[in-house]
């Protein structure tokens, strides 16, 4: 394996992956059903019992 | 929780695991010791063999108090939180939190006036160090993290820990593996690979350790009655299991016999280099940095009275620090034997990593927002908003020495030191007191802190100590630097090592002084945590604002 | 969307997810480095810490020196003139687990082998403040006193060798002689500097009575940066700046 190979590999397949995790958690944390659930999650350390 | 008709002594599944496990480590700790040409060795082997024993003694104990114990309790019952391991954790963190203090004092010292090394092996600065280390990061920030984790889980989840010896293995394991590596050191056992300086047997243990850690937290979400897990969780679930991967990864290690205490590490040098650093860079960011900010999304919240920020900026925010954090090792070996290619990627990171620390930093802040008035009259809220500052200022200058033209200089040098500090004194230290002062009162059922001024005493000082240090590191850091690549007019380097090194001097000083401020804070704190926990309310008059209601544990 | 559920509501998911994440990151960061061939030179000269150096390396460790010291000269104009060529990966290739250190309270030792005497050294060990007023390094007095523990020599080596280290049938088998050989000028080392060439031959300490721990420790600090021939050696590493 020469240093070439981990480069390219770097800039096509490690890109993609880059953008891909980070649009992944993005849209995860954005998606707008999903606001409803994060307003209760937010709520629980507040909750007496 | 099933019911008990009754009233029959007996010993729960793990209890008998934990009681099998134990008798079988007697009888090979007391082989190894029989064996062992190393006296080290029969030291630590029997240190192993009497912990095991008063395990067992432990445990027969509680399967004879068990038949007292099983009270009627109605099946809608509210849950019955485990909460007696959690208070010795907490008192486990005092402690530690001070020996490890002042032994990172007396290292100060030793820097500054270095006839205090005495020249006896077990007291010169090389072995202090790790235990200077090891002492703050693992056992007093280790049982912060591990009692605040397990307060929190089972707060979250409403739902109480799995097992009734499993969570006290946890407890009694690690303070076994803090008193293995802390006297290992002093008699000169050490891997000394930074963080991870306790040798194999002292590893496989915290190993068995901490998996029944991970267990006894997963069982906890699996019993939990909250469809949801609150994202603090989140933080302390990639703090055990990423700290679990390191740990493993960075230890594995060839032992010169089963019964020396001495091993040869698998990777040699560049490869060491970079395994070693990709730990300890991630050591500050899952065990010092994840792991607090669990701390911080859950007792922000709750001493302010009011929901984090925003939930969807703590997922965020929780996503990119750990996947970022794990690259940013190299930038501990930027200009060294490492290649070029790895420095780079290890920088890139480190800098991009800023973004994230500064995520958390705004929403652990703009949990205040709207309840900014709260910093003034609880100074408990206050030491654990600072906390947050700090944490902002050294997520902000680690990228800056991450980059290679910086770090040229800084690598090496005290700009390290006190970087380091500025995160673990100003950010970890400060964080886990709030989160001791908010524990102690709810914990013995207290309705407040013994006294609200000795906390703002507490603040003020050690404040006053963390600036001491951090400003005087960065000017003899940044100094000695600058000495080691000065020339003369004629081109010649213009000064000797030593001549650098007596330039340190009086900033040595400085520090030891405000290492000694930040040793009496914790003294205080200790004192007022102690009247707390006794039940005894000091008479004081309000702080600073008579009009504002104390509302010192308003959220319970 | 079924997502949220999947992280929230399933803590093994969430599990599988952080570990997944983390691991990856660290995956391609560390392994090409034992893959990628230009990331240890090939240079002459490297071998095997001698049994004797490599019991000196030990209390190296032991005593915490790496808190202090540091073994990597940096590719910097500034240390190449302060403590000579810049560090290659080579010179570690053999140290389970490498010293580079990462504090410089006091001055890098990658190439202190001959720069002292071994009068100096051990002097200076005993009472560095004797020989450098200025000095903060705690002294070692008690080296000189403790004699040196080898009697598990060879298992040392054996050790050594699972991990990758060439140690051969010979030298493990030598390992205790070539010990005592190499604090002793009278015997006969034609055979310990075969296997080690470029071993150096003497009493360490000043004492010739007793083989201490004093004399491990100078004999490890002596050889440190002294197996590489940097006048043959044709840099064509990272620049200097």
């Amino acid at each position: 394996m020469e240093y070439n190979d981990i480069s390219e590999f770097s800039r096509t397949w490690g890109l993609v992956y880059l953008v891909a995790m980070f649009l992944a958690g993005i849209l995860y944390a954005f998606w707008p059903r999903n606001k409803s659930k994060f307003d209760h999650a937010a709520q629980i350390p507040l909750e007496d019992d | 929780m099933t019911r008990e008709t009754t009233a029959k002594a007996r010993l729960s599944i793990d209890g008998w695991v934990t009681a099998a496990a134990l008798v079988i480590g007697i009888f090979y700790a007391i082989l190894t010791a029989a064996r062992t040409e190393d006296p080290l060795m029969s030291i630590h082997a029997y240190i192993f063999a009497g912990a095991f024993l008063l395990g067992i003694f432990a445990i027969i104990k509680a399967y004879y108090d068990s038949s007292e114990h099983q009270a009627n309790k109605p099946a809608d019952a509210p849950v019955e939180y485990n909460l007696d391991v959690i208070k010795a954790g907490v008192i486990a963190s005092v402690f530690w939190g001070i020996a490890g203090f002042l032994a990172g004092d007396t290292l100060a010292f030793q820097l500054a006036y270095p006839d205090l090394n005495f020249d006896v092996s077990f007291f010169n600065f090389g072995r202090l160090r790790p235990l200077h280390t090891s002492a703050v990061i693992f056992a007093f920030g280790g049982n912060v993290l591990i009692a605040t984790s397990f307060y929190v889980v089972q707060r979250t989840c409403k739902a109480r820990m799995p097992g009734d010896f499993a969570p006290w293995f946890v407890f009694w394991g690690y303070q076994l593996f803090i008193v293995i590596a802390a006297t290992g050191y002093l008699m000169g056992i050490t891997q000394s690979k930074e963080y991870a300086e306790p040798e194999w047997y002292a590893d496989i243990w915290l190993t068995i350790v901490w998996v029944v850690y991970l267990f006894v937290f997963l069982g906890t979400l699996w019993k939990r009655r909250e469809p949801h897990i609150y994202v603090a969780n989140w933080f302390y679930l990639a703090f055990i299991a990423t700290v679990a991967m390191l740990h493993i990864i960075n230890n594995l290690t060839v032992p010169v016999s089963w019964t020396s205490t001495k091993s040869y590490i698998l990777f040699a040098g560049v490869q060491d280099a970079l395994v070693q650093w990709w730990y300890g860079h991630n050591a500050v960011g899952f065990f010092l940095t994840a792991g607090f900010l669990g701390i911080m999304y859950y007792f922000v919240p709750k001493r302010a009275g009011r929901p984090v920020y925003s939930y969807r900026l703590s997922i965020v925010h929780f996503w990119s620090l750990i996947f970022m954090y794990i690259w940013a090792g190299p930038h501990h070996l930027h200009y060294t034997a490492l290649p070029d290619w790895a420095q780079t990627l290890g920088m890139t990171f480190s800098i991009m990593l800023w973004m994230p620390s500064w995520g958390g930093m705004i929403n652990g802040l703009m949990t205040l927002s709207g309840a900014w008035d709260k910093l003034r009259t609880d100074p408990v809220l206050r030491m654990l908003v600072v906390s947050i500052a700090f944490y902002g200022m050294s997520t902000f200058e680690g990228p800056v020495m991450a980059i290679k033209a910086v770090n040229s200089l800084s690598h090496y040098t005290d700009w390290t030191i006190g970087h380091v500090h500025s995160g673990a004194l100003g950010w970890v230290a400060f964080v886990s007191f709030g989160a001791l002062y908010c524990l102690v009162p709810w914990l013995w059922n207290r309705t407040q802190l013994y006294s609200l001024k000795l906390v703002s005493y507490h603040f003020w000082i050690a404040t006053f100590g963390i600036l001491l240090y951090i400003t005087s590191m960065w000017v003899s850091g940044i100094l000695q630097g600058l000495m080691w690549r000065a020339y003369d007019e004629l081109g010649f380097l213009e000064y000797s090592f030593v001549e650098t090194v007596e330039a340190m001097n009086p900033l040595y000083w400085i520090r030891a002084i405000g290492g000694a401020f930040f040793l009496i804070g914790a003294l205080i704190m200790a004192y007022n945590l102690w009247r707390t926990a006794r039940g005894d309310v000091r008479e004081e008059r309000r702080l600073l604002s008579p009009e504002s209601v104390p509302s010192p544990v308003a959220a319970e | 969307m079924i997502k949220h559920e999947i992280f929230e509501k399933n803590s093994i998911v969430l599990l599988i997810g952080i570990l997944l994440v983390v691991s990856i990151g660290g995956l391609i960061e560390i392994a090409p480095l034992f893959y990628l061939e230009s990331t240890i030179e090939k240079v002459k000269g490297m071998r095997p810490y001698s049994p004797l150096e490599l019991a000196g390396r030990n209390i190296y460790i032991r005593e915490g020196c790496t808190s202090c010291h540091s073994q990597m000269i940096r590719s910097l104009r500034d240390e190449v003139e302060r403590y000579g060529p810049y560090s290659l990966a080579a010179e570690s290739m053999y140290d389970h687990p490498f010293l580079w250190g990462s504090k410089r309270t006091g001055p890098d030792l990658a190439r202190v082998g001959g720069k002292y005497s071994d009068e100096w050294h051990t002097e200076h060990l005993l009472n560095p403040r004797g020989i450098v007023p200025e000095s903060i390094m705690p002294g070692y007095p008690f080296l000189l006193e403790n004699p040196l523990s080898y009697k598990d020599i060879k298992e040392h080596l054996v050790s050594n060798k699972m991990v990758g280290v060439p140690y051969t049938d010979e030298m493990i088998e030598t390992a205790m002689d070539d010990v005592r050989t190499q604090v002793d000028p009278d015997a006969d080392t034609d055979g310990l500097l075969a296997r080690y060439p470029k071993a150096q031959v003497r009493d360490f300490d000043g004492n010739p009575k007793v083989l201490s721990e004093m004399d491990a420790l100078i004999a490890y600090l002596q050889m440190l940066g002294t197996l590489v021939d940097f006048s043959a050696y044709q840099a064509d590493g990272p620049n200097q700046r």
